[in-house]
């Protein structure tokens, strides 16, 4: 039997990933992490625009706090957030910011003196302080108050994911690479490590271990165009699905991004919008005023891409062979600026399109971009259901997004969450005595074997590109931006057949080693089951909620949906998922439930909000001369490791 | 826009060979592929896997030209195959090898990632300073000059696609010279204001004919990077200094 022993486990070598395994092995245990890929090739490197991390340098960013970026998080996630979560997580970003910053990452640097910049269509100077000289500098990003999204130039992600990469190359730590967890071994109240294929040898190992965390990203390839790389197809996801046990939590809340270009899908950064950039239609018509008067191009993501699609129905969209599309305007910005901060943007245009940003409109259009749902786990990011097992990152739902993710939230959740979560862990692996229960390692090792010599042995079956396609394409035409009751219905009923037939995929190219179809053919059935889990979710959900849009239900229902969706794969014999809820405990919120400022508020009340909204207005009159930090603490405790838990420093204001 | 030029019937030659298959031999084979609008090498490829031969091997994550895992020879020269548009190539003929200097995996995949964690083992391509991890995170920031950042980023956009490396002459020849990737990380690392290393302490890495001195400055390196570092000004940099150290 192959099997590796190691006390963390980390599967997935992205920013979530490497930052975990760095927690672990700074607290002295033994750590490997597990990639598909190099880890600095993972998809955190995609992040372009930036990081938010309220550290108030830039004068446009005066007065920003953890209570600001706090209350933009939790209206931004249509009060859908786990707000404990929410706050340690804007408690930790400065810190999180600055970690990087002594790791290497070049952020961009405030500059003194008068700067011009675009806002609202306007030339307009800003005057930066002497003392904010050589701190680091935020941008503006859609929902926020505040400017900040702290950046390097619109390469963001690739920066942070080389530091932490270069970081944990600095710690020793190894990382596996081409290997893919395809199972997790448990015995149905423990996780004890994974099922690993070598994806050029083929062989099989059991990593053993006394912690593992998933840390694989999204499942954005469930949909035919998505802007995600093509390795996140949600298996890391898909791994606790498929123990029958372990939740995934509000799947039906998908994200779509306002402007990725026409047709490949690949994303420009909200940073365009952030810097000054605007959104245009066929008749060359800034629209976006029209209908959110005061946010406009930069109103929170989900509403924006709404309200595109809207523009487009109308017949304001620009007719092309691959659909109708809009335009991203950034020719205001001028060259300098675009070279300079949105030069990544300038070679995808330069690449993929053919032209120059500094002179020509880009053709953008809504598309998948963020999966705010995943596995659902503690705020100390372990599973509720199986010990051992943790998640970090956009795989997980500690739930910081609820409904609809902030930009600049997704790269500073998975460097914090790997911070907080890399802490529990090891605070798991040091309490915890794990004896192996061997006979269950052998047993999986054995079964994995089995399905994989089923699926080469098959001679007549499902073609797995097949299988693949028709569900990209269902999620595409039928669980998108506007969804109704009737189409979703469609698409569980379609998707529930895939599933079934996806149990007799055969294959053509009948070897054990390296084989991109036999790997296709592990993870699409798989894939299936998450989109299942996706429409099941949307379909049962008769509201809506940050970006799950119900055309035939259009309001926010906090009565009766004010909770989070768990999915569960109970029997390997199931065509469909288990779904389950979990409510929001309204009288423990810091901000009880109210409108985000978009549109035509339609809100359903909860009966609590009420109640709680009095209750604070008490705790806040009874304590008039404490500071902002004793009175949060009053409303709402949460917990945090104590070495987060220090006040954030700030020009102007100290530790205030 | 993308202009459709639709209707060319595409010829790629691609280089065959599985390692991990017994007696296999290495060998060019030649698929037929009708040419889409804005069609590039990863779609093709993809095109000619699930339609034509499932068994292609080839590594492509965010096809996005970001991720620099796509590189491999297009028609003779190293590029990032997610981002090179077919109609690039005049006659319709597209000739592709996996990328030379590094371990073959099968077909056009190659194993980029041992080579470039060797890399950075060997060059420390980190942050060394020893009080770093003293300082508070509560606290401010240490203050940088705004444009030493944007300098260090200009470096820090290297996407490890081994580009320079396959185009490398030298490195051909002397499997132990570091090549332009590496010297891109010293150049990197040496103008960091927050890296505490000496003179004395890059020396020890490049100042041998396994590093800077090592190279013959030809340039195919520069020539080929797909995001454009400035591998010239750089290497003659590093050359000089290391020229003037003492040792
Ligand atoms: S220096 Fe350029 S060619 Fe070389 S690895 Fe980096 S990006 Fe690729
Ligand atoms: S200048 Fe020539 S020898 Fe030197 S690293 Fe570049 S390609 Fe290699
Ligand atoms: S696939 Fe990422 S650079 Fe080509």
């Amino acid at each position: 039997m192959n099997v590796i022993y190691t006390d963390s486990l980390v599967i997935g070598g992205g920013l979530a990933g490497l930052r975990t395994a760095i927690a672990t092995k700074q607290r002295g245990l033994d750590t490997i992490v597990l990639s598909l890929i190099p880890a600095k090739r993972s998809h955190s490197a995609a992040a372009q625009g930036g990081m938010q991390g309220s550290l108030a340098a830039t004068i446009k960013a005066e007065g920003d706090n953890e209570d600001v970026h706090f209350a933009d998080t939790v209206k931004g996630s249509d009060w859908g957030c786990d707000q404990d979560v929410a706050r340690m997580f804007a408690q930790t970003a400065p810190k999180a910011v600055r970690e990087l910053s002594t790791w290497g990452v070049p952020w961009t640097r405030v500059r003194k003196g008068p700067r011009s910049v675009v806002i609202n269509a306007e030339r307009v100077t800003i005057n930066e302080k002497d003392e904010a000289h050589g701190l680091i500098s935020a941008r503006d990003f859609g929902g926020t108050k505040k400017w900040r999204t702290c950046y390097t130039s619109d390469g963001t992600g690739h920066t942070m994911l080389y530091a932490a990469d270069n970081k944990a190359i600095e710690c020793g730590i190894p990382v596996h690479e081409r290997k893919e967890a395809i199972a997790l071994i448990h015995d149905g109240s423990k996780c004890y490590g994974a099922i690993v294929r070598d994806l050029i040898t083929g062989e099989l190992v059991a990593y053993v271990a006394r912690a593992t965390t998933i840390a694989t990203g999204g499942y954005g390839r469930i949909y035919s165009v998505s802007t995600n790389a093509v390795i996140s197809e949600g298996i890391g996801a898909a791994l606790p699905l498929e123990t029958g046990v372990a939740s995934l939590v509000n799947m039906e809340a998908v994200q779509f991004h306002p402007t990725a270009i026409v047709p490949v899908g690949i994303l420009t950064t909200e940073g365009c919008r952030g810097d000054g950039g605007l959104l245009k239609d066929v008749d060359g018509y800034r629209f976006m005023p029209d209908y959110e008067p005061e946010k406009k191009e930069l109103a929170s993501r989900d509403v924006v891409s709404r309200r595109m699609t809207e523009h487009m129905r109308k017949g304001k969209g620009v007719p092309s062979p691959y659909g109708d599309h809009l335009w991203l305007d950034i020719t205001l910005l001028g060259k300098e600026h675009i070279e300079k901060n949105l030069r990544e943007v300038k070679e995808i245009c330069e690449y993929f399109l053919g032209i120059d940003p500094v002179k020509d409109y880009i053709p953008v259009r809504p598309t998948q971009h963020y999966s705010m749902g995943g596995i659902r786990t503690f705020a100390t990011g372990e599973s509720r259901q199986l010990k051992g097992l943790f998640a970090a990152g956009e795989v997980s739902c500690w739930d910081m997004h609820g409904f609809n993710r902030l930009g600049g939230n997704s790269v500073a959740e998975t460097i914090v969450a790997g911070m907080i979560v890399g802490e529990y862990v090891a605070d798991y692996c040091e309490s915890e005595s794990v004896e192996i229960p061997m006979s269950v390692v052998r047993e999986f090792l054995r079964r994995e074997d089995a399905k994989i010599t089923a699926i080469i042995d098959r001679t007549n079956g499902e073609d797995v590109y097949e299988l693949k396609y028709a569900m990209q394409k269902i999620m595409m035409d039928k669980v998108g931006i506007f969804r109704n009751g009737e189409d979703l219905e469609k698409a569980v009923q379609e998707l529930e057949a895939l599933v079934a037939r996806s149990r007799s995929v055969a294959i053509q190219n009948k070897i054990r080693s390296s084989n991109p179809e036999l790997v296709e053919a592990i993870r699409v059935p798989m894939m299936i089951k998450l989109a299942a889990c996706v429409a099941c979710g949307a379909h049962a959900r008769t509201e809506s909620r940050g970006a799950h849009a119900r055309e035939d239900h259009p309001e926010r229902n906090d009565r009766d949906w004010l909770k989070r969706t768990l999915a569960i794969w109970k029997n390997e014999a199931d065509d469909l998922p288990t779904l389950g809820y979990e409510d929001l405990d309204v009288m423990k919120m810091e901000m009880p439930p109210g409108s985000r400022g978009y549109g035509k508020a339609e809100i359903i009340p909860h009966p609590d909000t009420e109640r709680r909204v009095k209750q604070i207005e008490e705790i806040q009159s009874s304590m008039p001369d404490v500071d902002r930090h004793e009175l949060q603490k009053a409303i709402m405790p949460y917990e945090l490791p104590e070495k987060y838990t220090g006040k954030n420093e700030r020009i102007g204001v100290g530790f205030e | 826009m993308i202009q459709a030029k639709d209707g060319r019937t595409l010829k790629f030659h691609i280089f065959r060979y599985n390692p991990q298959l017994e007696g296999d031999e290495p060998k060019m084979v030649t698929y037929e592929v009708k040419e889409a609008p804005g069609m590039t090498v990863f779609i093709a490829l993809n095109e000619i896997r699930e339609q034509q031969d499932r068994s292609l091997q080839y590594d492509f994550v965010c096809r996005a030209g970001i991720c620099g895992s796509c590189g491999m020879i297009i028609n003779g020269k190293p590029d990032l195959a997610c981002r090179t548009l077919t109609s690039k190539f005049k006659n319709g003929e597209i000739t592709l090898l996996p990328l030379p200097g590094f371990d073959l995996i099968g077909d056009l995949s190659v194993n980029t990632g041992t080579f470039n964690r060797a890399m950075s083992e060997r060059v420390g391509t980190w942050i060394h300073d020893e009080q770093a991890a003293e300082k508070s995170l509560d606290e401010l920031e240490e203050r940088m000059d705004p444009d030493l950042a944007d300098e260090i980023y200009e470096l820090d956009r290297c996407i490890e696609c081994g580009c320079c490396i396959a185009a490398c002459a030298t490195k051909r020849m002397r499997d132990d010279f570091l090549g332009a990737m590496g010297f891109m990380k010293v150049a990197r690392f040496h103008m960091d204001s927050r890296d505490k290393r000496s003179d004395a302490a890059w020396y020890e890495i490049i100042g041998n004919d396994e590093g800077v001195f090592g190279c013959m400055t030809l340039l195919g390196c520069e020539d080929n990077c797909p995001k454009d570092l400035p591998h010239q000004t750089k290497i003659a940099f590093l050359r000089r200094k290391m020229v003037g150290v003492k040792v």
